[in-house]
């Protein structure tokens, strides 16, 4: 659901191709019939946006019916947990949450915490909701817990009541999901879960794009957990990511909300005035987060060397502090408004791969400079000259740098791909020219602003002086003719941490101290590089085709499964013989398997929680999910998320229907950017009466920087088009390959119209809705150009990660071109 | 005799026949990705051919030519009502079938057309003078002549050479090899022919009816051009896929033709005769 796999990871589609040539059963959930359809045993239609219905109706079908994995759900989710009296379900208060302040827009999430006395990160988790830091800690008790599952606040209870209604009929009406087809994918998915056999979801940004992706996953994560899929081979949640390490690059990360391995990225609005009170408030008590300040520490020492000390609070006070949201879509919208001076553009193409394209490109004419570093001549890098607005060059008061980038096989590097993977990959040739890799450009940019500042003595400053910048090899490398590239493997090396006193690498994040004797770029990564000349990134054996422990390096230590402990049964034991993985061994004391445990090594399946611990040693040896606060899979979340404790049904913000379930139309939390430049369809807009969704196709690359300029990738698929049904093609009278044109609040395009029975109609209540589907490929530059369908989607917001919607919006179409 | 005239014009043995190679292209693998398309004319530099979309779902390759050795097909499929029962999106990638009894070769008045060691059909671009005979030869539409402008010389035959210059290496051809699911396997041809004789037992006995092989020895097909040694599993019959049921070869026929010429020319005659012969 969410992915078109076939077509945008064709090279992994291979083994989900394997995998149905066994035997298994492969389900596409799409509102298009695609190549994945196609190659897919079961298509089964669904209208863009009404993905949580779907889920929700499976997770309904499973409770309903008692078909939850009983033993995994009571030992290893939170099902059993008591909610605070306080909380006010969703069900009972029109479609919103407790806790909800109208006039912020936004959620105190302090009822939905577990009942019983306060708990210490109940308070700043709403403010720390970073990816992976969810933590309510059952630190100062243990959380109240009914084993009997009948406790009317119990998680169990609640969710129960609140996918209800949520019912195969109520399926059909939401989501256009034919009954039977819906009934069909939850029996295949009850039949292939359980002891004996696991099944596996795929998502990608078919999901994530909507203004409620994140509790898209969360549904899909109830579900798995009801079923017993999470931590066990063949199980899981795959997030297929969009670009080759985009993985790498959330780790690493290039997000304006985090540091290096998931740390909170501190901030003025949470208050981390000190590094002291910065960590506590951070770290949980409770699971593996409570080794915060480790992380934090280290990564300050690796960041600033000896200038760290702890007298200095290791340099903390260097770090810019977030002052508020500065995502890309929150920062696009002020530079329209001309209030931004300078932009950096690395490997990507906003005016033309961004929502709302004109309010992109006219926030690129209010920069005094920018600066563009690619493969190519993006649209984003020649917008002064040849964007459709026809803008007089010389009336552009931005000035615009080209800089020529090397291509991965130019480069040394790693990638790091879908399921955690580093894999490093060598240069094989000098880019050409001028062109110089991304590194070289960082590295010498930070290498000249340092001499800049070099004598400057403004506090603001000081950070930067002090930055260690130190990865130029120490013998040049004399087969290329570029001599001064910066290392990768030297970063890489910062990356996995060493210790201060004799620079000597460390095995894994086991070892890092929150003294400031260690240094870890980012600590998630430690163990890539233990040793001198010990890459593990480099590994290449093939292995048992099994999980090939030796094949790359997989972070959290090398790990390939997460939360591997569930896949056997509290006492340790394997779930069954078929599915076993990992698993705890008596007679040597310890767990061992096929994987490296995700569990500590030692920890008995019948250890006691410690009560006055920290860490993991809160959890028993039966809490298999090490990085909550108490070792559960949350099937509800009372903290970490801002937009409610369970995922719920929405319509998207635009949306040519009402919500069916509740009287709340559409998400309560995302952000919408009311301006004059970026209007939004009310829902059922007459004047808009058709849904559009955006995509990509096999034959182009994103914004098509790099297969626009590649002849052979454009002749595959040379021109813009809409995919549209026979049927709305009759009703408006348009045929195979006429010019159309689309047309949202924001924008309108001319196209050609690809008519097809892979698009359909959907009926809702006896209404027919129309929903066409556009690639979003084209631009102004390349050897093959076209209408840029982002020119039509909206700006908004996802609350949680500050993704823009569009696989769900609303538009018009006519026969004929724009002028 | 012949001897000395090998000697003297520097004539080179024909390197030793080797186990016949080829392409089992089993369409219930194909997600219809294109990089084979790619992936040949990067190994085999053949340029882009225009930019054009075609508006035949997303097939804007067209057919094979002399400039495209690879082409996928997409063909959709559906019940025209609102439910789309039985809705399927075959795909398959079409190539020089390299017919055990090739028509190209047969009619090249040259020799540019061979037969290498491999029993593929290759075409020396040295020796081929632009005839064009092989091209309405092919019962498939196979080859094709280089257009005016190009980096061919105009008019010469083209197509699929099995990747020939890697075979000398050892090498798998560059489709077979881009291909991410296996849709295109390259081997031995009497190997390929069992496994693809299994494979379809396995899809028949999956329900897949309509599943069928494409120029097997044993397939009608092959009667006059022989076993194809790139052969396909296809998921419906040969003409949904733009294959012809009965491929011919011209030989075959050509008897007949001249017969029916010969007849032709004497009727013209007698009916010449018969009007003109009058007048005198």
């Amino acid at each position: 659901m969410g992915s078109n796999m076939a077509e945008n990871h064709p090279v992994g589609f291979r083994w989900p191709m394997k995998a149905r040539e066994r035997g298994a059963t492969i389900i596409h959930v799409d509102p298009r019939f695609s190549r994945t359809s196609a190659a897919a045993n079961l298509y089964v239609p669904i209208r863009s946006g009404s993905d949580i219905a779907f889920l929700g109706g499976l997770i309904n079908y499973v409770l309903s019916r008692d078909l939850w994995f009983h033993e995994y759900v009571l030992a290893y989710t939170n099902a059993s947990s008591i909610i605070n009296e306080q909380y006010v379900d969703a069900e009972e208060n029109g479609g919103i949450f407790s806790g909800y302040d109208p006039k912020s827009g936004s959620y105190d999430n302090a009822s939905w915490a577990y009942a019983g006395p306060p708990q210490e990160a109940n308070e700043d988790a709403a403010a720390h909701s970073g990816h992976g830091m969810e933590g309510t800690s059952p630190a100062k008790h243990q959380p109240a817990r009914d084993e009997t599952l009948q406790h009317p606040r119990s998680v169990f209870q609640i969710l129960k009541r609140h996918y209800a209604r949520y019912t195969p009929e109520m399926v059909e009406q939401v989501c256009g999901t034919p009954k039977d087809l819906f009934l069909q994918v939850a029996d295949v998915l009850v039949k292939n879960s359980g002891r004996e056999r696991t099944s596996a979801i795929c998502y990608a940004v078919g999901w994530t794009q909507q203004s409620y992706g994140a509790q898209i996953i969360r549904a899909a994560g109830i579900l798995q957990l009801l079923l017993g899929n999470m931590g066990r081979p063949g199980g899981g949640i795959m997030a297929l990511r969009g670009h080759a390490s985009i993985q790498g690059s959330t780790d690493v990360p290039t997000l304006f909300d985090l540091l290096p391995g998931y740390l909170p990225h501190p901030s003025v609005i949470k208050g981390d005035d000190t590094l002291e009170k910065y960590m506590r408030e951070s770290a949980v008590r409770g699971g593996y987060w409570s080794n915060l300040p480790k992380f934090m520490v280290s990564l300050l020492k690796a960041w600033y060397g000896d200038a760290a000390t702890k007298d200095n609070e290791y340099g903390y006070q260097w770090i810019p502090k977030l002052t508020g949201d500065h995502s890309h879509v929150t920062t696009s919208a002020a530079m329209a408004d001309g209030e931004v001076k300078g932009f950096i553009v690395f490997g990507q193409n906003p005016a033309n791969g961004s929502p709302n394209g004109g309010l992109q490109r006219k926030a690129l004419t209010q920069l005094d400079w920018l600066v563009a570093v690619d493969l190519y001549e993006t649209e984003t890098a020649a917008f002064w000259y040849a964007a459709p607005e026809g803008w007089k060059p010389s009336d552009i008061k931005t000035e615009i740098f080209l800089l020529p980038t090397a291509g991965p096989a130019e480069k040394d590097g790693t990638f790091t791909n879908t399921q955690r993977l580093l894999q490093f990959h060598d240069k094989a040739v000098d880019p050409p020219g001028d062109a110089r890799s991304d590194l070289w450009l960082v590295y010498h940019l930070g290498r000249r602003l340092k001499a800049l500042y070099r004598d400057s003595t403004r506090p603001q400053d000081q950070g930067l002086r002090h930055l260690t910048w130190d990865y130029l090899p120490e013998r040049t490398d004399r087969r290329w003719r570029i001599r001064d590239e910066p290392s990768a493997e030297a970063v890489l090396k910062e990356m996995n941490g060493s210790t201060v006193a004799d620079r000597k690498l460390v095995a894994d994040f086991a070892a890092l101290k929150d003294d400031g004797s260690t240094a870890c770029g980012v600590w998630i990564y430690s163990g890539v590089y233990p040793d001198e000349g010990k890459n593990m990134a480099r590994r290449r054996v093939k292995g048992d085709g099994w999980v090939s422990s030796e094949w790359g390096f997989s972070w959290p230590a090398n790990r390939r499964m997460l939360y591997n402990r569930a896949s056997t049964d509290p006492q340790g034991k394997p779930w069954s013989e078929r599915k076993k993985y990992i698993w705890w061994d008596p007679a040597q004391g310890k767990w061992t398997g096929f994987d490296r445990p995700d569990f500590p090594e030692t920890k008995a399946p019948d250890t006691p929680p410690k009560a006055d611990g920290t860490g993991v040693d809160l959890h028993s040896g039966s809490d298999p999910f090490t990085l909550k606060a108490d070792g559960r899979g949350w099937l509800f979340a009372p903290s970490g998320l801002k937009d409610g404790p369970l995922p719920t049904h929405y319509e998207p913000l635009e949306s040519p229907l009402r919500n069916a379930l509740y009287p709340r139309q559409d998400s309560p939390v995302a952000k919408r950017f009311p301006r004059k430049d970026n209007p939004i369809s009310p829902p059922g807009d007459a004047e808009y009466p058709y849904i559009v969704t955006t995509y990509r196709v096999t034959e182009q690359y994103t914004s098509g920087v790099m297969s626009r300029w590649v002849g052979w990738l454009s002749e595959l698929m040379p021109e813009m088009f809409a995919e549209i049904s026979p049927e709305l093609a009759a009703e408006k009278g348009i045929e195979n390959m006429d010019w159309i044109v689309v047309s949202s609040r924001r924008s309108q395009i001319e196209c050609r119209a690809l008519v097809t029975q892979r698009m359909r109609p959907f009926r809702h209540n006896g209404r027919v809705i129309h929903e066409i589907g556009l690639p979003y490929h084209w631009g102004y530059k390349g050897l093959v150009t076209g209408a840029m369908a982002n020119d039509l989607v909206p700006l908004s917001e996802e609350p949680n990660v500050y993704i823009q919607e569009d696989k769900a919006f609303t538009c018009n179409i006519r026969k004929g071109r724009l002028r | 005799m012949i001897d000395t005239y090998k000697r003297l014009m520097n004539v080179e043995p024909p390197p030793p026949a080797k186990k016949p190679r080829g392409f089992f292209t089993d369409t219930s693998l194909c997600i219809g990705c294109k990089a084979c398309e790619v992936a040949c004319k990067q190994w085999n530099r053949l340029p882009a051919d225009g930019f054009a979309m075609t508006g035949n779902s997303y097939d804007n390759t067209g057919s094979l030519g002399a400039t495209t050795w690879r082409h996928v097909q997409f063909i959709e499929q559906a019940k025209a009502n609102s439910s789309r029962q039985d809705q399927r999106w075959l795909m398959m990638s079409d190539v020089c079938k390299h017919c055990a009894n090739a028509a190209c070769l047969e009619a090249c008045p040259t020799g540019a057309l061979i037969r290498t060691e491999y029993d593929t059909v290759y075409v020396q671009q040295d020796i081929c003078n632009g005839c064009g005979f092989c091209v309405p030869a092919c019962p498939f539409g196979v080859i094709d002549r280089a257009p005016k402008h190009g980096q061919f010389e105009p008019g010469t035959a083209h197509k699929c050479t099995l990747c020939y210059d890697r075979l000398k290496d050892d090498m798998t051809p560059a489709c077979a090899k881009s291909c991410p699911t296996a849709s295109i396997q390259f081997g031995d041809v009497e190997e390929l022919q069992q496994r693809a004789r299994r494979r379809l037992a396995e899809l028949k006995a999956r329900g897949e009816t309509k599943a069928e092989l494409y120029g097997m020895p044993e397939g009608k097909e092959a009667a006059e051009v022989g076993p194809l040694h790139a052969f396909f599993l296809l998921l419906d019959r040969p003409q949904t896929y733009n294959l012809p049921e009965l491929p011919r070869l011209p030989r075959k026929t050509m008897a007949q033709r001249y017969g029916w010429s010969a007849a032709v020319g004497v009727g013209f005659a007698l009916v010449g005769a018969l009007v003109f012969g009058r007048r005198r």
